[in-house]
């Protein structure tokens, strides 16, 4: 699947009714009439969660958490809702201009605490940027901490002062960092 | 089902996604799926200094769930297509509730 290109020839109709379900099917005739009129498609196979991952499997990725970690590892196993294994992950903690790494292990992902995989780059993997630095743990613990209440101080006010105007903050049922 | 046909149309061009942590990043759209996860190549994450994780990332996997925003190139959208779909789309709802 990873090598499909723009100039494969769809597959054949009988192989893809068996496929999908009929109903699946059906669902996709309406809006399917005004994709034939477009430039040639890729082949339907490669519009899955499943053909997506499938590229990243095995390679290094940097994983970035709903609560704002970032978890470096590779990709083992997956399912058709972003549920991920991960092997070998180091979380990345960073703060200020500071990094640091603690070893983890093995981490199986609930798919909806997902927020983006990016695979690296191995050949700029070392470039590391140059305002930021490697430090021990407790330290940067100690500085992500502290940015971390300022942070939620102001974050607190701003949502108080929206409130005020009437707007309700834009993500309050659910916490999204970076 | 008419967005994920739509952005299937794109695939290939340039987008800037915004995700609800107010990351943007540009890349070229490679694939979506049903729940509108994305993929990026070549991307190129703007305000790079604030998200040094990412510096070294050359393709990613987005979650649909945490996008905000995708900004499309103007000339790749055929408005008048998109109307009569969304209204074609429409009449097969309704058509499907009675």
């Amino acid at each position: 699947m990873e090598r499909l290109s723009i100039h494969d020839p769809p597959p054949a109709a009988a192989q893809q009714s068996q496929q999908q379900p009929p109903q699946q099917q059906q669902q996709n005739l309406g809006p399917a009439s005004m994709v034939t009129q477009g430039p040639p498609q890729l082949p339907p196979q490669m519009f899955t969660t499943a053909a997506q991952l499938l590229d990243l499997t095995d390679k290094k990725l940097v994983l970035v958490l709903r609560d704002g970690r970032k978890l470096v590892g590779v990709l083992r196993s997956w399912d058709q809702f972003a549920n991920l294994v991960l092997q070998d992950t180091v979380e990345r903690l960073y703060a200020g201009s500071l990094y640091a790494d603690i070893p983890r292990g093995i981490f199986i992902v609930r798919g909806e605490n997902v927020l983006l995989l990016g695979e690296i780059d191995l050949d700029r993997e070392d470039d590391v940027p140059p305002n930021i630095q490697q430090a021990p743990f407790e330290e940067v613990y100690a500085l992500k901490k502290k940015e971390d209440s300022e942070r939620q101080t102001s974050d607190k006010k701003r949502h108080g002062n929206l409130q005020k105007l009437g707007f309700e903050a834009e993500h309050s049922g659910e916490t999204l960092l970076f | 089902m008419l967005f994920f046909s739509f952005f299937k149309t794109l695939t290939n061009q340039t987008v800037t996604i915004e995700l609800k942590n107010d990351i943007r990043i540009r890349g070229t759209l490679k694939s979506v799926d049903q729940y509108l996860n994305i993929k990026l190549d070549d991307v190129d994450v703007l305000d790079l200094d604030k998200y040094p994780h990412l510096s070294s990332v050359k393709n990613m996997f987005i979650r649909g769930s945490v996008v905000r925003y995708v900004m499309l190139p103007r000339s790749e959208v055929d408005v008048g297509l998109l109307e009569d779909a969304t209204r074609r789309e429409a009449a097969n709802q309704a058509g499907k509730a009675r």
